[in-house]
């Protein structure tokens, strides 16, 4: 103990000033946030404006189609992603895998019950059993697909499209169920992202193969799209969209704002991916082509079965980080195209009557930066898990 | 028996691999043309019907809106707005990227510290801002810091009777004088600095003796600041709180303020990262070769390990940079007179919006052009040269 002290905090004199000053630093900053979530914080804001924030002015009675694509979604994570070790790592003991679970999915766990707090415990109780059951039945789906697998091949495609249905027919129900104008909050925020994640990603090959192509008129064509997309600011980008887009449609077609978002989200993230991804591309050798070729596979199966799964996988960090910063900026679509995001929301709440002039957008903020942290920190946390699954840099 | 038949026949061109290359760039390039086409044709045929005008004529129409500081009025043509927009942006942005890389580069050097609290701190101070969205760092700073948690002005925080501090901006001591002569002053101060750094080198390499080259040319700079100083005849104001704001100083302005502190707290967290990285980067050798012949561990850092991560992390440093000039767009949400802001001013005012936002981005892409050519060169200059 005195040795670790010693060491870690007072090596020097100008280390121990250090470490007094930064423990003062630090000590004041956890005192104020503790002060401020349980005695300053005036939490009645998010209680009453709790279903504004999270999901806009989508109709009441459609709801529970969204609790429905929560639950499946709960349940095709936990079939997809659940157990499972790192490559190369010896089976774990109980209290270990406890640990890792409670790293893994611990603030997702905390976040979770804060929102059943705030919604009424005893609302949203039988929501919780139901999330519950479905991440129990996921993990034993998971285990049944192993012990299949044992005995007969079934490939892996065929389970995930097996598993998926639910999930996106709830999706499809969900879209259906309410006009998107009327979508809102942490949900139009979700909704955007994961709509331009799925755009973006066959567009963002698409360029980085076209950039690396031998053909120069090709390479030309992708080359000026990238480097001009990510010329610009993509804050102008969705204003430019918000005034201009309408003039390049024809006069029947009239977008709406998530419309507009969705299309410069996914042109921008495309360009940006198709960076990182000709960074992959570029990091296998050039043998693993050659042998392709001596195989006799022609090109298009050179690049979809040898060079670019093992780029995409060699890249995944980066792509993930993309996807994140694109989660944070899609709050910027509310700035531009005044659509009802998160953020927007937030300010809006502190002008209702109740709560106009009292400052509370120190709590309003403080909820919405909670719930765009803990959602980009899992996913940077997961991708970084991901990677190691995959066994990057170590096959 | 004759072989003569496998002599050279001509390959069909629909397998030979030139000509169905040729094809299928010609099909790519007509598929672009035609899309661009199509879109070049709707907005021809709209414009024809709303009757907006396409040119940038507009440039020379009265912007009719003033801002702060008289740098416009009203009569003053739409063209001195840009102008003054784009200052703005540069205004910004250059603060921005000094202090996001001194603040970012401290962070990453503290995230690898063998002290524990100064680890664990950094390390906190990157997970936290790395993980918000700009713009909410924004509000925060607009909505909560400047325009909540400042003190109106009748209650202004003066600390050490040198700033004023309230809620219509930061009021800081500044000098009296031309500005010319003192750029002028300055640059020649950096300049006699930099002969007499290369000059301890020069001198320290033919001796062997070490040189306390910082220690040294600082003096010197200092020195003749100073001296330049009086002589010019340059004089200090100190900021004084009266009734509608503060006099004397150099006032910032808050929406100004609370955009600067954003995008450095935002970008340094990413820089922190990249500095991190590159230090890992250094091979571990260098730092034993450092510790073998007794460098200190500020020299270690200064003259060994940070010259060699630089290198690593000069084309991602760049990237960041050229970030921070593309996210002081979000200026605009804040109404702070940048490019954007500007644009959706004179936008609002009846300028064509196509043109507008076209000269904009325009602008945009030419500056994020020119900063990769230079972190290219820089780059190259950089680039450890090889057998």
């Amino acid at each position: 103990m005195k040795t670790w002290l010693r060491r870690n905090l007072f090596r020097t004199w100008w280390d121990a000033l250090l470490t007094i000053v930064f423990s003062g630093v630090a000590l004041w900053a956890m005192w104020s946030v503790f002060r401020f979530v349980v005695f300053t914080g005036r939490w009645e804001i998010i209680d009453v404006n709790l279903r504004l924030l999270l999901v806009g002015r989508f109709p009441k009675e459609s709801l529970w189609v969204l609790y429905g694509v929560v639950i499946a979604t709960c349940f095709w994570g936990a079939a997809a992603l659940g157990g499972g070790k790192v490559a190369g790592a010896r089976e774990a003991s109980r209290s270990e895998q406890l640990f890792a679970a409670v790293r893994r999915f611990g603030l997702l766990v905390v976040v979770g019950l804060l929102l059943v707090v705030l919604a009424g415990v005893r609302e949203s109780m039988w929501f919780v059993v139901a999330v519950v059951g479905a991440i129990v039945l996921g993990l034993q789906v998971k285990k049944w697909r192993r012990s299949i697998a044992k005995l007969r091949q079934i490939p892996a495609v065929i389970w995930h499209v097996a598993l998926a249905i639910t999930p996106i027919t709830m999706m499809v129900l969900v879209i259906r169920s309410a006009d998107v104008q009327l979508w809102g909050g942490f949900l139009i925020n979700f909704y955007i992202a994961v709509l331009s994640i799925l755009l973006c990603f066959p567009l963002g090959v698409l360029l980085a193969l076209g950039r690396r192509s031998s053909l120069p008129m090709v390479r030309l064509v992708c080359a000026t799209y990238i480097e001009v997309v990510r010329g610009a600011p993509l804050f102008v980008l969705l204003l430019l969209s918000g005034v201009a887009l309408d003039f390049f449609l024809p006069p029947q077609i009239d977008p709406g704002p998530v419309f507009r978002s969705v299309t410069v989200f996914t042109m921008f993230t495309a360009a940006y991916l198709a960076e990182i991804i000709r960074g992959g591309l570029q990091s296998i050798p050039k043998g693993q082509t050659e042998a392709a070729r001596a195989l006799g596979l022609p090109t298009v199966k050179i690049i979809f079965l040898v060079t670019l799964p093992q780029a995409l996988r060699n890249v995944i960090p980066a792509q993930i980080g993309q996807f994140i910063s694109l989660f944070k900026d899609t709050t910027l679509a509310g700035a531009a195209l005044s659509i009802l995001e998160m953020l927007k929301i937030s300010e809006a709440i502190t002008k209702q009557d109740a709560f106009l002039g009292r400052g509370y957008i120190y709590e309003v903020l403080a909820f919405a930066g909670l719930l765009f942290w803990v959602g980009s920190y899992v996913m940077s946390k997961e991708s970084q898990r991901v990677e190691k699954k995959l066994g990057v840099g170590q096959r | 028996m004759s072989l003569s038949a496998a002599a050279p026949k001509r390959v069909p061109p629909w397998r030979n691999i030139r000509v169905l290359r040729w094809m299928l760039q010609l099909v790519i390039l007509l598929s672009v043309a035609s899309l661009l086409y199509w879109l070049w044709n709707n907005y021809r045929l709209n414009l024809a019907q709303s009757k907006i005008p396409t040119n940038f004529r507009f440039l020379d129409n009265p912007s009719s809106f003033t801002l702060p500081g008289n740098a416009l009025d009203q009569s003053a043509p739409v063209r001195r707005a840009f102008v003054q927009g784009f200052l703005n942006t540069l205004r910004v942005s250059i603060a921005g990227i000094l202090l996001a890389l001194l603040l970012g580069t401290l962070v990453g050097v503290g995230r690898l510290s063998k002290n524990f609290v100064v680890r664990t701190v950094a390390g906190t101070y990157v997970e936290i801002l790395r993980n918000l969205p700009l713009l909410l760092l924004l509000t925060f700073m607009n909505l909560a810091v400047v325009l909540q948690l400042f003190p109106r002005i009748e209650s202004a925080w003066v600390p050490f009777e040198l700033f004023v501090i309230s809620n219509r901006g930061i009021a800081m001591p500044w000098f009296v004088g031309s500005g010319t002569t003192l750029l002028t002053l300055f640059g020649c101060c950096i300049a006699a600095m930099f002969i007499v750094s290369s000059g301890c080198k020069v001198y320290s390499n033919r001796t062997g003796k070490s040189v306390r080259t910082f220690l040294i040319s600082g003096v010197v700079f200092v020195v003749l600041m100073v001296f330049g100083w009086s002589i010019f005849g340059f004089n200090w104001t100190l900021p004084v709180v009266n009734d509608r704001g503060s006099l004397g100083g150099i006032r910032i302005d808050p929406s100004y303020f609370a955009l600067l502190v954003s995008l450095v707290l935002y970008t340094s967290s990413h820089v922190a990262e990249i500095v991190r990285g590159s230090i890992l980067a250094v091979p571990k050798g260098q730092g034993e070769a450092a510790d073998a012949i007794a460098l200190s561990p500020s020299k270690k850092m200064r003259l060994v390990i940070l010259p060699q991560a630089f290198r690593v992390a000069m084309p991602a440093l760049g990237n960041q940079s050229l970030n921070l000039i593309k996210n002081s767009s979000l200026g605009a949400v804040i109404s702070y007179f940048e490019l954007t802001q500007i644009a959706q001013i004179t936008v609002g005012n009846g300028s064509p919006a196509v043109p507008a936002f076209t000269l904009t981005l325009f602008v945009y892409l030419v500056i994020s052009l020119t900063s990769s050519l230079i972190i290219n060169i820089v780059n190259r200059r950089l680039a450890l040269v090889e057998r």
